[in-house]
Parts: structure tokens; sequence; C-alpha cells
């Protein structure tokens, strides 16, 4: 009785831990293993193949040594800030203004989502279309007879990052937007009620009770939007492909054509782990802080 | 009942592969020869080798002028598990074997004498150490001047042989309302118009310290100065909307008149052709400005990986398919450029190829066959496209050409190390 009880105990102790540990496995070598093999390649004379042989911290100085990094580094800043805040804004707009008990919200949330169910690669070419002065936009209002209006940002060097945050922003706010709902929906009726037999004006109720609350939503789209950001490479990529010359370069498009095309494998390698560094820089606090509130 | 017809197919299956894998001895090709006329090309070399019994496995990988290719060639060589045999770009041939992943052509290449057909200047990628280690199946002319030839006769205008000609002619184009040069802004296109620059204002000599050796001295010379301006200049004679555009869509507008000239290689004759054009009569071929005389080049090789005992025999007959003449004028027949051999007589190619035929005899003659920096043939990656990016820089910026020529020398330097 008391040897098949502990065996019964064993195997519910066991269980749970055979089931992961596959999984676990997988992660351990397809992630942090690869994400060591990078690291350790960072410190590496690697060029076309993967080499052994260390050099020390010469890539990192090489790295930050290229042009082209600088210009990959200050167009993620721009892209970075304007592409959360602006997504922010909007998600958070729209989703307020989606909660005032709508007729058809059903339906024009779906339309609202919808860009989000597109690849990345869908909306570039389709954005590049859109934004080409020959056959796009300014094609078109110059077709209806505004003949001096100009919008070629994607054909300007100085502007073209900014159309590729326009393409980003209209693919995610969408996300953002159902986030802050289901936020707003979390939030307790009655306190509003008493907020507003209170005297508190619409504006007041949302700035002072509304929007507070809706810190967990916001926390997770900043976390959500950031890493997005950091990787962002397919977008660039099908939308201006790091063009005109090198205007819109990114830490992504950077990595890949160091890598695989220039055959100058340790220095992408290098820019990997920057890149991992920064997004663990952005995620690392958000998890300690979520596991603290948690215990 | 089931089982058992499900049995039956499962022994048939077995059975079929046990019969093919038995029957003939396969090939894996990796190749970026994907567009119609180029993958009908390549079935020709597909019978040729049913023919003797090889069964060749397909294994295409498009995109990015090869890019995608070698991509994934790098990972199969590192997983220990590459094809066959792989098309591949000169600089890539030595790379590669360099690397020491080559198989050796030699025995091959002296039954059937290539070294006295094929030009020395490609022989010079095609070998390593004095092994053949790749066989070439093509030759392409990238410093081609493209004229469209009503507009020049509606305007009264020669083709230009120097880059003043060009400039003169141009600054008429424009002032008639004609877009003078068509052209797509991607950093091998700006490139491959800076080769024709250098070569045309330099001359062979100067294209070879500069470009090939990377001298530093020929990097920071006052020619070289001198081509950043006719790179400004030419910036001046293309259309507002030229950024990113594709190369064809650049040849397109050539073809319908929007555009008078292009530079650009033999490739663009294909579109010409589909358009119902005769190159050389509708569309003029000639030497870039400056460029008569001399011969840039770029060719696609087929190298072998993968070389075990059991594959050597196959992929000898591979090779030897591959530079068999009939090969080599089909395939090029379609691809537009000129065979790898120089000892197949031009009677069936168009007016452009012969003249490239004449010209690179002439450029082989003069030690001016030279291989094409935005093609492959001139500089590692890693420099290659540490020039690619100071020329696209520059051609899409109001950069001075005195920086341009400071920021060049820099970038090859760091990417020498």
């Amino acid at each position: 009785m008391d040897r098949s009880r502990s065996a019964r105990d064993t195997m519910r102790d066991l269980l749970p831990r055979l089931v992961l540990s596959p999984t676990v496995a997988l992660i351990a070598i397809f992630v942090y293993g690869f994400i060591a093999f990078t690291t350790y390649l960072s410190f590496t004379d690697s060029r076309m193949l993967p080499s052994y042989d260390l050099v020390g911290a010469g890539n990192y100085t090489r790295l930050f040594g290229l042009r082209t990094w600088d210009i990959a580094l200050t167009n993620l800043a721009i892209f970075g800030t304007l592409y959360i805040a602006i997504c922010c804004a909007l998600g958070l707009g729209l989703a307020i203004l989606l909660d005032q008990k709508i007729r058809a919200e059903g339906v024009i949330r779906t339309i609202y989502l919808y860009p989000m169910a597109l690849s990345f690669i869908v909306t570039g070419v389709a954005w590049k279309w859109i934004l080409d002065p020959g056959i796009g936009i300014e094609a078109v209002v110059q077709g209806w007879g505004w003949e001096s209006f100009a919008f070629d940002w994607i054909k300007d060097r100085d502007m073209a990052i900014y159309t590729i945050v326009i393409a980003a922003v209209w693919q995610t706010s969408g996300f953002v937007m159902a986030m802050f709902l289901a936020g707003l929906r979390g939030i307790d009726g009655e306190m509003l009620k008493a907020a507003q037999i209170d005297g508190a004006s619409t504006f007041a109720l949302y700035r002072r009770i509304v929007i507070p609350q809706l810190r967990p939503a916001s926390l997770s789209s900043f976390v959500v939007l950031a890493h997005m950001a950091i990787k962002s490479y397919d977008l660039v990529v099908a939308l201006t492909n790091g063009g005109p010359g090198t205007a819109t370069e990114v830490p992504a498009t950077f990595m890949y054509s160091y890598t695989f095309t220039r055959n100058q494998m340790g220095i992408g390698a290098a820019s990997a782990v920057v890149m991992l560094m920064t997004v663990a820089a952005i995620v690392v606090p958000y998890l300690y802080s979520e596991l603290r509130e948690k215990s | 009942m089931t089982f058992k017809k499900t049995a039956g197919i499962l022994t048939g299956a077995a059975l079929g592969c046990a019969a093919t894998a038995a029957s003939a001895q396969s090939v894996e090709v990796l190749h970026w020869w994907t567009a119609g006329g180029e993958a009908a090309a390549l079935n020709v070399l597909k019978e040729d080798l049913a023919s003797k019994d090889i069964d060749w496995q397909d294994m295409p990988v498009a995109g990015g002028a090869g890019e995608a290719a070698s991509t994934a060639l790098k990972a199969r060589v590192t997983a220990g598990n590459p094809p066959t045999a792989a098309q591949l770009l000169g600089m890539q041939v030595r790379e590669w074997a360099e690397a020491g992943a080559l198989g050796d052509l030699t025995s091959v290449a002296e039954e059937e004498s290539w070294g006295d057909v094929v030009p020395a200047a490609v022989q010079e990628f095609a070998t390593h150490d004095g092994a053949w280690v790749a066989a070439p199946v093509n030759i392409h002319r990238p410093n081609w001047l493209w004229i469209n030839a009503k507009i020049f006769e509606e305007q009264g205008l020669e083709p230009p042989t120097t880059w003043e000609e060009f400039n003169a002619a141009a600054t008429q184009l424009q002032e008639a309302g004609i877009t003078p040069l068509a052209h797509g802004g991607q950093p091998w296109q700006d490139t491959t118009v800076f080769d024709d620059v250098v070569l045309g204002i330099g001359g062979p000599d100067f294209y070879r310290s500069a470009i090939i050796e990377g001298d530093p001295e020929a990097l920071s010379s006052e020619t070289m100065v001198q081509v950043f301006d006719q790179m400004r200049t030419l910036r001046g004679f293309v259309d507002e909307n030229f950024s990113g555009r594709d190369w064809n869509l650049a040849t397109a507008m050539l073809l319908n008149g929007e555009a008078a000239m292009q530079l650009m290689g033999d490739w663009a004759k294909g579109e010409i052709v589909r358009a119902d054009m005769v190159p050389g009569e509708d569309i003029l071929c000639v030497p870039a400005p400056g460029t008569d005389g001399a011969y840039l080049f770029n060719t696609d090789f087929f190298a072998l990986f993968d070389v075990s005992e059991d594959n050597r025999e196959t992929q000898q007959e591979l090779a030897r398919s591959v530079m068999s003449p009939e090969f080599q004028k089909e395939f090029n027949l379609v691809k537009g450029s000129i065979p790898a051999r120089t000892d197949i007589p031009g009677d069936d190619f168009d007016a452009c190829a012969q003249t490239a035929m004449e010209d690179i005899a002439e450029a082989q003659e003069n030690d001016a066959l030279l291989g094409s920096l935005a093609h492959g043939h001139a500089q590692t990656s890693a420099v290659q496209r540490a020039i690619f990016d100071v020329v696209t820089e520059h051609f899409n910026s109001d950069m001075s050409s005195e920086d341009a020529v400071e920021e060049l020398q820099i970038a090859v330097e760091s990417a020498q190390m």
C-alpha cells in the first residue's frame, strides 16, 4: 500500500517534467544554444564560414566604427520612437472611441485588426506602390488636377525612414487597439459611475481613472512594439530595401547583409549580439517587475 | 483489404525508390536560373545528362541575383550536406576554393583542352593554385550603352564614344524633354555605371590598379575625383523617380521611348527581344563611353562540391556537358551572353553578341579584359559591398567628389582587414 502510494507520488512529480523536457531541450539548443554560438562567433575572425579563432573584441570596435552601423542605429532610434509613440496613441484613441458602446462594434474592430493578419512583406509591397510618386498617391492627386502636389518621401533620403513608420503604424495600431480595448473592458463600471456622480468630466474620467488603470496593457504593448521595432527586417526590405542609398538601413538589415552577403560573419554576429542586448535591456526589467508583482 | 492495399502501395513505392537509386547516378545542382529563358536553356544541359544516364535534381534558389542561393549554399556546406554542384560568380569561386570546398577538374580540363579555348582572364577565376575548380558557362559584358535608335535619329545624335560626348548628347536630350539616362537606383546598378565611368575615364590600367588591386594611391587619385564628378553629372541625367527601380523597368523606359540611353549588361537583350525589337537595330549597342577596346566581364561558373569518390565520375560528366560547344551555344543564345569558349562561331548570334565576340578578342590582345566589380569579379564581397555603399551614398546625396574619394579609401581599407 505504502509502496504503491509512493510510486504514484513519484509519477506525479515526474510526469510534468517528462512532458516538458523535450520542449526545454529544444529551446535550450535552438534558442540559448544558438545565442551562445552567435556570441562566440562575434569574438572570432569568421568571414564566409564560421571560424573558431578568437580575436577578442575587435569585431565590436570595427562595428561601432562603421558608418552604416551608425546610420542603422540612428534609423532605429527614429523609427522605434515614432512607431511606439504613434501606435500607442492611435491604438488608445481607437480603443476609447470603440468603447463608447457604438453600433456594429464587432465589424469595425475586425476592420482595424485586419492589417495585423498580413505579413510585413505584403504591407511593404503595397505601401511601396501607394507611396511611389510615379503610380501612387502623388500621381493620383496630380491626376485630379492638383498639379503641384508632391509626396515623394519614399524617394527622399531624409524622409524615407518616415515612410517605414507610416506602413508599420498602419499594420500594428489595430493590434494595440485590441490590447487597450481588452484593458478597458476590464475596468469596473461601478467606479466610473461613482466618479460621474461626483461630477467628474469625461476628460477627467479618462485622465484620472481609466488611463492609469491601463498600465498593464500599455506595458505589454510597449514591450511587444519595442521588440518588433528592433527586429524589423521584412518591412524595410520590401518597402525600400535600405534605400535610397543607405538611408533606411536598420540593424536587422545590417546584420543580414554583413553575415550572409558581405562574408563578414564576425561583424554580423557582433551586431546581432548588440541587438539582443538592446531587446534584453527592454524585456528584462519588464519581466522582473511582472514576476515581482506576482510573488 | 485496406491493409493489403496500403501494404501493396508501400512495397511498390519502396521498389520504385530502389529502382531509381540503382539505375542512375544523380547530380543535385544549386542555381538561380529560374526565369523562363534561363530555365529553358538549362533543359539543354538536363537532357544531355539524361542521355548519359545521369539524373538531374534541380535545386533552384531564386532571388537577389544569386544572393539567396549563396546563403543557401553556405548553410548546406556548413551543415555538412553540400549539393553536388553550384552556380557561382567569379569571386565566389575564389572564396570557396580558398575555403578548400571545391573539387578538382584538372584531368577533364586537360583532356578537353579548356585552357586553349577559355580566355585567360576567365581562367584566372576558374583555376586555383594551377588546378581547374570550376567550369565557366558564359561571358556577360556589363559595359554596354544601349541607345534608342529612333530618338537618336530624331535628335540627329551619334552614339557617344567619350564621356564628354555623352554629356553633350544628354544635355541636348534633356532640353528636348527626354530623360537622357534610364537608371534604377539600386546599389548594384549604381556600381555598374561606376565601373563604366572608372574604365572610361581612367582606362584599363587605372581600372586594374584601383578596382581590381584596390591600390590606395589609385583610389585617392585625381582621376577618381573626376570619376565621382562624372557620377554627379550623371545624377542630373536620370529622372526623379529612379530610386529603387528594378533594372528591367529602366530598360522598359528605354524601349518605349521615355528615356534615350541605358548603361546595363547584355542581359538587357532579353527585355529587348521580348518587346519585339531588334538589338543592334531598334536599340543600338555600343561600348560604354570611353571603354571601346576594353571589355568588362562577369561569368557564371559551375563548381563542384561534395567531392567523394562515388561522385567523381558523375561530376566530371557534368563539367564535360557544361563545357560542350552545344550547351555553350544553346544556353548563351537564350541568355544574351556569349559562350565562355572562344571557338564557337557567332553566326547564329545577334548583332550585339557578334560585336561582343570581336571586342573580346581585341580586348584580350590589349590586356583589357577585366573583371566587373559590380558583378563580383574584382573584389571579395566585403570590399565589393563597401564600395557599393560609397558609390550609392554619393549618387543619392550631395556628397562632394573629394569626400567620396576619402570615404572610398576608408571603406576599402576597413573592409580588407
